[in-house]
């Protein structure tokens, strides 16, 4: 008796994890051949998949925004890699495979596989969203001035600053995320060229962008130390900035999508504004020129001119807000025209500072 | 100096350093009950996953079911029903890791690594079936903060005495309960027989198996609450990969802790107090990997000097087979 409600219980266990195991397979369903043949749109998400409330969700917006608009033209199909995402280039190739006619990878974890992929399947469209890929005829590479929407907000904290002090919060320490904190350093010393910004990041690993327990303490040191207002640019850590700006009666600065339209209602009143990195319009873009037979390999940059970056003013912040908008637009003409050169990296902020002083 | 005494001792460091402390603590406390039992439950990392989950997921779910409830009893009904949530899902999935290891006497590393990697699945299955995403689960509101009644009045005394989690003297309290079980009470003193030396134990009727799944138990309820914690109190909603390993770090506070308890809470609270300091202290002339890798060059430092001398219950991750006859 004993011996059976074991083998009972094994199986059961057994089959829990067979269970799991092919729920995340997740396999593709095979399209039935259409009448006429539609253009076929491939979408792979980065590390944390749908549901971020910013960088893939912005991806996902202008995929399904693409899906609408030429519904007869265009099917799409968006899959998410596992965990780790290990297994992003093996999905390329699954979409590759089925001779999908554009393929997108959204985030610079793409850069390699994509240029492998791109390789082997040289009739396959690509696209990428934050990697630089400049070698291949059939890769496009999409690139935000991340730099210039991150000058905005680093000035609208210097602004809005009453302590003289400010904050950065990084996700992962890499090349990237640092231009967005050069831009912001950049932005607030535009204003005040006697402002404190204190900047922190939250590793050296990609678990750095999903760590919310270390944004809450990095931010609540920063607000400790007299800041008042803090940029994030972390991902799903910067969920522990808005808790912290909570905890503290601070306010807090979002990044990639208006993160006060998606944030918990008590963190809406602490969110001064968000950068807005439009991948939403990268993607629709990519995917609007392919249907409309226009689409070009190489690399293009979707900055404040084109739209790709900016500031976030809704219904929750527009009062707080409205005494430095015009401030702001004018800040925003004048990196369009060239006037003010917003530096990328930590070299160029350098050179930058030392320009104000004078 | 002055500056970097202060630095290293100001009262907001110690209330970061308590704040990054109790998921460590609780699941070692845990850890300390499967181990005295004489199980290793490598799998409390997978556990706290999926306390971290469902806690989310049931706050979320009572907290929709209670519209425009009012009032501080009502704010707390959400959270509380999380935490219980996280505690029943992490005695549940341990449950998997007594049937293997205890009933199926399979090696206890292996069936704890198998849960940590079922927990990572299932947490994302679960979380697409429910949220319809995969790694993030609709912002929850955790406890209302309690303060410390006399001494939140005075300013200097502030970042310690205000906005505390409630589950923190709970977790503080479950300390000292755990050293007295363990040491003066029946249950926990036929705990640490069947973790020593089961045989003498059977031979005197104390039923091995039993005791063993009381600790495994234990052990999941405790790393499930650390996960509640981590999801309700800190993160205020799941995110994949949230518990960032903490589950090793705790089985690493318990060895340090030299299987008990109150050690436990010693470990922690280093363990707590240099994650902390690491976030914390202002580099001044330091440079930026170095403060980073203080927690790792503390816990190596720390391992290297005192685990040597531990001494871990006799029959630990010894599956246990009754002779016949």
């Amino acid at each position: 008796m004993k011996h059976v409600a074991g083998r009972a219980a094994a199986f059961w266990v057994a089959a829990l994890v067979v269970l799991v195991v092919s729920a995340c397979a997740r396999p593709a369903a095979t399209p039935p051949p259409p009448a006429q043949p539609k253009l076929r749109i491939g979408m792979v998400y980065d590390v944390g998949g749908r549901g971020d409330l910013s960088f893939n969700d912005m991806a996902y917006a202008g995929l399904s925004r693409a899906a609408q608009e030429f519904g007869d033209r265009v099917e799409v199909k968006d899959l998410e890699p596992a965990a780790g995402g290990e297994n992003r280039e093996e999905l390329l190739r699954l979409l590759a495979g089925e001779k999908y006619d554009l393929i997108l990878g959204i985030g610079f974890l793409f850069t390699d596989s994509i240029t492998r992929v791109a390789k082997d399947f040289p009739g396959v469209k690509f696209a990428i969203v934050d990697g630089f890929i400049d070698k291949e005829p059939n890769v496009a590479s999409l690139l935000f001035s991340e730099h210039e929407g991150s000058f905005l907000v680093g000035a609208a904290a210097a602004l809005k600053s009453k302590t003289g002090r400010i904050g950065f919060v990084g996700g992962m320490r890499i090349p990237l995320i640092e231009k967005f904190e050069a831009g912001y350093i950049a932005g607030a010393k535009y204003i005040n060229p006697s402002i404190e910004v204190f900047s922190d990041y939250a590793g050296t690993t990609g678990e750095a962008f999903r760590d919310p327990v270390k944004g809450r303490e990095l931010a609540t040191a920063q607000y400790d130390r007299g800041a008042d207002i803090i940029y994030h640019a972390s991902g799903g850590t910067g969920i522990g900035v808005f808790e912290a700006a909570v905890a503290k009666g601070k306010l807090a600065i979002g990044v990639d999508a208006d993160q006060s339209l998606t944030a918990r209602p008590e963190q809406r009143g602490q969110i001064l504004t968000s950068m807005m990195k439009r991948v939403d319009v990268a993607v629709y873009e990519t995917i609007k020129a392919l249907v409309e037979g226009r689409f070009q390999a190489g690399v293009r940059t979707f900055g404040l001119a084109e739209g790709g970056v900016g500031y976030a003013v809704n219904d929750h912040n527009r009062a707080q807000m409205q005494d430095i908008t015009a401030r702001l637009d004018e800040l925003r003409q004048q990196i369009i025209a060239g006037t003010i050169k917003v530096p990328s990296d930590r070299t160029q902020l350098e050179a930058f500072l030392t320009t104000l002083k004078k | 100096m002055a500056d970097l005494v202060g630095s290293l001792l100001n009262l907001a460091l110690l209330a970061s350093a308590v704040r990054l402390a109790v998921p460590i603590l609780l699941t070692a406390l845990g850890a300390v009950y499967t181990e005295r039992g004489g199980v290793f439950n490598i799998g409390l990392e997978g556990t706290m996953i999926m306390g971290t989950f469902f806690g989310a997921a049931a706050t979320h779910a009572v907290a929709q079911a209670l519209p425009a409830s009012q009032g501080p009893l009502a704010s707390m009904l959400a959270p509380l029903a999380g935490m219980a949530a996280a505690m029943l899902a992490g005695v549940l999935f341990s449950l998997i890791h007594a049937l293997v290891s205890v009933t199926f006497r399979v090696d206890q590393l292996l069936s704890g690594v198998a849960l940590n990697l079922l927990a990572v699945g299932l947490a994302r299955f679960l979380n697409i079936l429910l949220f319809g995403v995969a790694t993030q689960s609709p912002g929850v509101n955790g406890f209302p903060p309690l303060a410390i009644p006399v001494l939140r009045d005075i300013p200097a005394l502030a970042p310690v005495a205000t906005g505390i989690s409630p589950v923190i003297p709970v977790a503080l309290a479950l300390v000292v309960a755990g050293q007295w079980v363990l040491l003066r009470t029946t249950f926990g003193l036929r705990l640490r027989s069947v973790g020593e030396n089961p045989h003498a134990a059977d031979t005197l009727g104390i039923d091995v198996a039993r005791l063993r799944y009381a600790g495994v138990l234990i052990s999941g309820a405790l790393a499930g609450l650390a996960g509640g914690y981590l999801s309700i109190e800190q993160g205020r909603g799941y995110l994949e990969g949230m518990t960032q390993g903490r589950g090793f770090i705790a089985l690493a506070a318990m060895i340090f802790g030299n299987w008990w308890p109150l050690g436990a809470l010693g470990a922690s609270a280093l363990f707590g107090y240099f994650d902390a300091l690491s976030l914390r202290v202002v580099a001044v002339g330091v440079p930026y990997q170095f403060i980073t890798v203080l927690p790792h060059i503390a816990t190596i430092l720390v391992l290297a000097g005192v685990v040597r001398r531990a001494t871990p219950p006799a029959a630990d991750g010894i599956p246990f087979t009754k002779e016949e006859g």
